[in-house]
């Protein structure tokens, strides 16, 4: 096999051939994608908002720029590459300096950025608006690894977990559609309302990303920073966190559920009667095994990541004997309330309400060989919220 | 500067051949490091490789053997020199050096003085609800910017009855600062006492210089031993201002961020004014136990005395911006 | 000081002075950290082969990442730079050596004890640094696992390392040039090295105080990244790239002295603009200390902060398009051949320009909302760092090992591993840039279903590039062990000092410094 190439065209063709290709296929096939989800995506979403449009438009307007300079630059290479080659016995000449052309490409690149700068800079002041004119406005929390809404002034807030099971993940069961782009509670918010973001974190930095309407904000633990959008038409509208958190990084999904303003406000409504009605089943009295069994679910959606299908523990220590589980109630309400500063345990008092957080107690006292036998009602748990 | 070279500087350029110096130098700093790091660890109750009581040990080994290769790195490097080993040529690489470290040295502090006024100016008032970012107050409603900062956020908030997020600590901050108390308080006021006695250490350490280079000895010593006193009693001054912070202040290094920064800025610098003081006390040692200066020749005293004036101006850097302002 | 050559057996290597074995040393070195931190990322790609986890957990995978990232750039990158200007700076300029022999060997030495200590760290309980290797607080500090303080500490150390190899290399280039080597004629890769041993101690010890800062808050109870006590992580995040900004140019600029020493030798035309690339180079260096913000354009920093660092970013394209324009236009009616040093830099000016185009991209404020901590950004930074760092450090390990070991290497391996790697890279990274503009973030172990093919085509690209730099390697020993009498110059075109003394280079050279006119 003779590779000595040198002699021939040949490699001139080939780094034409490659990078033209790359080029070029890069170029061709951004402009065909439309849709975000399909297979072989290859290009940004132009989104639903105004903002997440012009954003489209310019970076699609650099990206041809830079195509054009590409195409010169390039160009001019690959032409003293084929013209000059001194297999073909090219004369090199000796000149090695010209202000004038060392003026002209540093004026007009520097032009050509001033063109790029101008829209990008106003693109950028319109999304700096400070949006307190907003309709609606979302406390957006970040915790390792959910996210937490809170509709301002409206009373209603809760959790948002990913959906998707470990079986998916560990390939044990079929992946689903939106394998892990699905959550169980996705935000709702109305169309063509003014919405505003305070988007901020409990623990790490996360960032709140929703790529159809162009919002990206870093959720800083102990600042608040603020976006907004306008979503013009309804769905189901799907992201990542896109800040490196910890182990779970990946499976932080976010699902916004934008529907019409009068469905949204009979989805709030429901959800108003639902915090009402919580607060209710607080104060009533709970059986011992229905707190063990809505304990058992808890424990199955939320701990049993860190400590184990059996309580064995894994990030977490073990809650099978543990001396926590098996001590004194107060300690171990506030564990759970408070959670463990410094550690993955977190503070679950904003995060299960008072009825789960009774039930976890309960249940985690009484299996896997705790054998405390007591339970702690709801109303217990609210008193103690209330003290501590 | 080349064109200053003449060609008989390069015949002497001394190239020293082989060197057991460096590789021990390597394995002794990384033998202070990790035992540094082990025993860090080992304080806040983290596994680390070794556990025990005994892991100090590492940390004093590795800075044992440390302290020993520079002793006899530097002696090796002033025997060369008695002996007439280097040309004017690699004396001047050995000045570039240590300016250049002595950058490096600014660059180090540049850092935390950028911290400093990164939280004066921008967090610390977002934090109080002033400024572009001033919604951050709704995580701790009832703080108020002020510095130097006696109330931490957290403790404000908690004083409000809010929830605190992301807590990792204590924080609450002091009961008294040590800024500026006004014209009327400032002889009793210990780093206005501390500066005086920089300041003149810098003044004696150039009328050493002087002294040595109009080839009087007996005053270059005895200025340059005053300068080392100056410099001793500066650092227990410090001393007795982190004690006096500890004890009488509540200024730790758990008071939030004023107390992060004050003992950071004014640490790192009593900790270089200790290496600065030693190094001119080993050059007051060679003075008078070895006669090692002469009059034209004497760049290990010119060294320390840079490195000096150098802590120096960071002094004033931190009277302006830790202390007064 | 004679004529005498080298020490025998392994206390050479363990106490030499000489530049020349240091920077064998720096190199194999770097090779070496070249391949941990490339196994690194096989296992990255053989994990993202398909959805789903499937080799490794996510705890690992991120310290994959974090160890990836950190051991290419601390361990790969740079000392491959410094082990160049060893061997090449001193011989460039006409000097004996370099100008503290002993403070030269020791950068090296603490070289190989900071990255056991960090790599280490992958057996120890919690396992190594799992941040990426930007570090942010506080999932750096208090969420970090144990082996941060370990980590803190070889961040110390390497930084002193760094620290002492520039104050070196700036020593020996403004002390150590022969007569008539005035700061003009110094060949370009002395200048970039020159520019960038500046901006080495200019920000190495701005690292060094950021991760103080980490240990403080760790260990001692400070607040600097915590809102609690008054402090701000995001503070964390500029200190961090006040240093991480310069560094990447760090990455690049000795690269464009490479391509500028063996773009002129093919063409057999003198380097076109030499006074403009020296400017041009001079003013990236100047303009990277002030752009560092355009990594935290999503962290909610004031819009006129926002706006500032936008501007200058793109300021930064000036600079770097007069060093572009000048290769080709040194090769315009030049008398061009393609050995393989010049294969691999003609690739590299192609691709590190896609790459800056995806850079001048991502400085564009509001569209880097969209490709903020995506692949989009991964695929720009190894478009700069692999056919731009990697390709440039492999020019020159063509273009002067002969110089080196007095033998050539094989014309005909050298071209196939350029091709294997030039069509490795570019399967590899190019289809990065449409995962990321399509919406996959960067640092997961597993992605939604919709990125599966280019993944799986990435996967395949990265183990091809893997497998032809072994390739490399053979080659390298190859040469090293036998094969073909270099002569003197070497290349029929190549000007400069090194190419007046035999090949291989004797262990001294210039004792006595030649006349330059
Ligand atoms: C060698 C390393 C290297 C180099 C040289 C560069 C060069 C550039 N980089 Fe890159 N960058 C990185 C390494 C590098 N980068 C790394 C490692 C990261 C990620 C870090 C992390 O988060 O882990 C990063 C991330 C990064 C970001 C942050 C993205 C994000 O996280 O959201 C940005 C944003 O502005 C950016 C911009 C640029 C620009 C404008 C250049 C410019 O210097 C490019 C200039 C070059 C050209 C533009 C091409 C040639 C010019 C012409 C042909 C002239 C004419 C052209 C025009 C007028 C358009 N880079
Ligand atoms: C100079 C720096 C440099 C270099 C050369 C590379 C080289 C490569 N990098 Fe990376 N990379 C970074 C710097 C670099 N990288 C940085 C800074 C990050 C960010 C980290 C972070 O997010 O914190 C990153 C992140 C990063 C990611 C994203 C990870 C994530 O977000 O989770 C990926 C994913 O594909 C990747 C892949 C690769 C590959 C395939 C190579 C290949 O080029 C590697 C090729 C080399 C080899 C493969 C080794 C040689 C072969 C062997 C040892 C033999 C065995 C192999 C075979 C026989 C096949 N890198
Ligand atoms: C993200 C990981 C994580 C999750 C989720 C989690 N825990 Fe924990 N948990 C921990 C860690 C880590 C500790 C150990 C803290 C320490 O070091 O003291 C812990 C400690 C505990 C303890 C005290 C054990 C002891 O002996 O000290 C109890 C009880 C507990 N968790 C219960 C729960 C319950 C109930 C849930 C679910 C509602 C839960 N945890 C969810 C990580 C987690
Ligand atoms: Cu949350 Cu990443
Ligand atoms: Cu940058």
């Amino acid at each position: 096999m003779s590779l000595d190439l040198s002699k021939s065209l040949t490699p001139v063709c080939r780094v034409l051939a490659g990078a033209g290709l790359l080029f070029g296929s890069a170029a061709v096939m951004a402009e065909s994608a439309v849709e975000p989800a399909q297979r072989w995506g290859v290009n940004m979403t132009p989104g639903v908002t105004e903002i997440s449009r012009g954003i489209y438009d310019l970076h699609m307007l650099i990206f041809w720029i830079c195509v054009v300079i590409g195409i010169l630059v390039f160009g001019v290479m690959f032409y003293s590459m084929y013209k000059f080659r001194h297999s073909k016995g090219a004369k090199p000449a000796t000149f090695h300096e010209n202000t004038t052309v060392e003026v002209i490409w540093t004026v007009v690149p520097a032009l050509i950025l001033i063109g790029m700068g101008i829209p990008a800079s106003s693109m950028l002041m319109d999304m700096y608006d400070d949006a307190e004119d907003a309709e609606v406005s979302v406390l957006i929390t970040g915790y390792q690894w959910k996210w937490k809404y809170e509709y301002m002034d409206e009373g209603v807030s809760f959790f948002s977990n990913m959906r998707t099971s470990r079986g998916e993940i560990n390939n044990i069961e079929p992946k689903g559609e939106h394998y892990l782009l699905e959550v169980d509670n996705p935000l709702v918010i109305p169309t063509d309302t003014k919405v505003r973001f305070l988007i901020t974190a409990n623990d790490v930095i996360h960032a709140w990303w929703v790529p159809a309407f162009a919002v990206k904000q870093d959720a800083i633990p102990g600042f608040i920073n603020t976006a907004w959008t306008v979503v013009e038409e309804e769905g189901v509208y799907r992201g990542q966190c896109a800040e490196l958190c910890g182990r779970d990084h990946g499976f932080m999904p976010i699902v916004v559920n934008a529907m019409e303003k009068s469905e949204y406000n009979s989805w709030l409504g429901a959800r108003q009667a639902e915090a009402a009605e919580l607060a209710q089943l607080i104060k009533q009295e709970k059986t011992f095994d229905e707190l063990m069994d809505v304990g058992k679910d808890v424990y199955n959606k939320q701990c049993v990541v860190c400590h184990g299908a059996n309580g064995e523990g894994g990030v977490g220590k073990a809650i099978a004997g543990s001396p926590v589980a098996t001590g004194p109630m107060d300690q171990h309400l506030s564990v759970m309330v408070n959670g463990v500063p410094g550690t993955a345990m977190q503070a679950f008092g904003a995060q299960l309400n008072e009825i789960e957080l009774a039930a976890v107690v309960t249940y985690a006292r009484n299996q896997w060989g705790n054998n405390m036998g007591d339970s702690v009602q709801p109303v217990d748990v609210y008193n103690f919220k209330q003290a501590n | 500067m080349s064109s200053s070279n003449s060609n008989s500087d390069y015949e002497h350029y001394y190239v020293p051949e082989s060197s057991k110096l460096p590789i021990f130098a390597s394995l002794f700093l990384f033998v202070t490091v990790y035992g540094a790091a082990t025993l860090f660890n080992n304080m806040s109750g983290m596994p680390a490789t070794f556990q025990g009581d005994w892991v100090h040990w590492i940390l004093i080994l590795g800075f044992v053997g440390f302290s020993w290769v520079l002793y006899v790195w530097f002696s090796t490097t002033i025997r060369e020199n008695l002996q007439g080993l280097p040309s004017a040529q690699l004396k001047r690489s050995y000045v570039m050096g240590m300016m250049w470290f002595i950058f490096s040295e600014v660059m180090f502090f540049f850092a935390f003085f950028g911290a400093l006024f990164y939280v004066r100016n921008l967090a610390g008032p977002w934090l109080g609800g002033e400024g572009a970012k001033g919604i951050a107050n709704m995580l701790w409603q009832g703080f108020q910017y002020d510095w130097p900062m006696m109330i931490t956020p957290q403790q404000a908030a908690e004083a409000a009855g809010g929830q605190v997020t992301a807590m990792n600590n204590e924080f609450s901050g002091p009961d008294k600062h040590m800024a500026f108390p006004g014209f009327g308080a400032m002889f009793g006021w210990l780093p206005l006492w501390n500066t005086i006695i920089l300041l003149s250490s810098s003044g004696t350490v150039h009328i050493a210089h002087h002294a040595l280079k109009e080839g009087n000895k007996k005053k270059m010593k005895l200025w340059l031993g005053i300068t080392v006193l100056l410099g001793i009693i500066f650092v227990c001054l410090q001393a007795y201002e982190y004690y006096e912070a500890y004890e009488h202040y509540g200024l730790t290094l758990n008071a939030g961020i004023y107390g992060s920064t004050f003992f950071m800025l004014t640490g790192f610098h009593g900790f270089h004014v200790c290496i600065g003081a030693f190094m001119l006390l080993v050059m007051w040692l060679r003075a008078t136990q070895r006669d090692h200066f002469t009059p034209e020749d004497h760049f290990g005293f010119e060294a320390a005395s840079w490195y000096w004036h150098f802590v120096d101006v960071v002094w004033v850097g931190l009277v302006f911006f830790v202390y007064i302002f | 000081m004679g004529d005498h050559g080298p020490a025998k057996g392994l206390s050479r290597w363990l106490f030499t002075t000489n530049h020349k074995d240091i920077g064998t040393l720096y190199l194999w070195f770097s090779f070496a950290m070249f391949l941990v931190g490339g196994i690194f990322a096989l296992v990255i790609r053989a994990e993202l082969f398909e959805p789903g986890l499937q080799i490794v957990q996510p705890e690992f995978f991120n310290q994959m990442t974090t160890m990836h990232g950190l051991v290419m750039v601390f361990g790969a990158v740079m000392p491959a730079f410094v082990g160049l200007a060893n061997w090449l700076v001193p011989m460039m300029i006409g000097a004996p050596d370099m100008a503290l022999p002993r403070m030269n060997n020791w950068s090296f030495w603490i070289l190989p004890f900071a990255f056991f200590m960090m790599l280490s760290s992958l057996f120890v309980e919690g396992g190594a640094p799992n941040f990426g290797w930007t570090f942010y607080a506080p999932l750096s500090t208090t969420y970090a696992p144990p082996s941060v303080t370990f980590f803190i500490f070889a961040v110390h150390i390497m930084g002193a390392s760094s620290i002492m190899g520039s104050i070196n290399i700036i020593a020996t280039i403004m002390n150590l040039r022969a007569p008539g080597m005035t700061y003009m004629k110094m060949p370009l890769f002395v200048w970039t090295w020159f520019i960038t041993a500046y901006l080495l101690i200019a920000v190495m010890p701005v690292l060094a105080g950021v991760v103080t800062m980490m240990l403080m808050d760790i260990h001692f109870g400070t607040s600097f990244f915590s809102a609690a006590g008054g402090g701000d992580p995001v503070l964390f995040q500029h200190i961090f790239w006040f240093f991480g900004h310069p560094e990447v140019y760090i990455m690049i600029l000795p690269a464009f002295g490479i391509v500028s020493q063996i773009i002129p030798t093919f063409s057999r035309k003198p380097l076109f603009g030499y006074d403009s690339m020296v400017y041009a180079t001079a003013s990236i260096a100047f303009l990277s200390f002030i752009v560092w913000a355009h990594h935290m354009f999503t962290v909610g920093m004031p819009l006129a902060g926002e706006l500032f660092f936008m501007w200058a970013t793109m300021l930064i394209a000036v600079p770097t398009g007069v060093k572009v324009f000048n290769w080709v236009t040194t090769m315009f009616r030049g008398s061009i051949s393609f050995e393989t040093p010049m294969l691999f830099s003609i690739a590299f000016v192609i691709l590190f320009t896609i790459g800056g185009f995806s850079g001048l991209m991502l400085a564009i404020a509001p569209a880097d909302f969209q490709y903020h901590d995506t692949y989009f950004v991964v695929a720009h930074f190894h478009y700069v760092l692999v056919p731009g760092a990697i390709f440039g450090i492999m020019a020159a390990v063509y273009y002067w090992l002969p110089k080196w070991c007095g033998n050539m290497y094989d014309e005909t391996l050298g071209k196939t591993h350029f091709w294997l790697s030039f069509v490795g890279l570019n399967v590899t990274f190019f289809p990065m840039h449409f995962v990321g503009l399509a919406g996959m973030p960067r640092r997961i172990p597993d992605y939604a279903l919709q990125f599966a093919d280019f993944n799986q085509i990435a996967s395949v690209g990265a183990f091809l590039f893997g497998a032809s730099q072994v390739f490399f390697m053979f080659i390298v020993i190859k040469t090293i062990m036998g094969g073909k009498k270099a002569t003197d110059q070497v290349w029929e075109s190549a000007e400069g000092l090194e190419w007046t003394i035999p090949s291989p280079a004797p262990y001294h050279t210039f004792t006595t410094p030649p006349e330059v006119k």
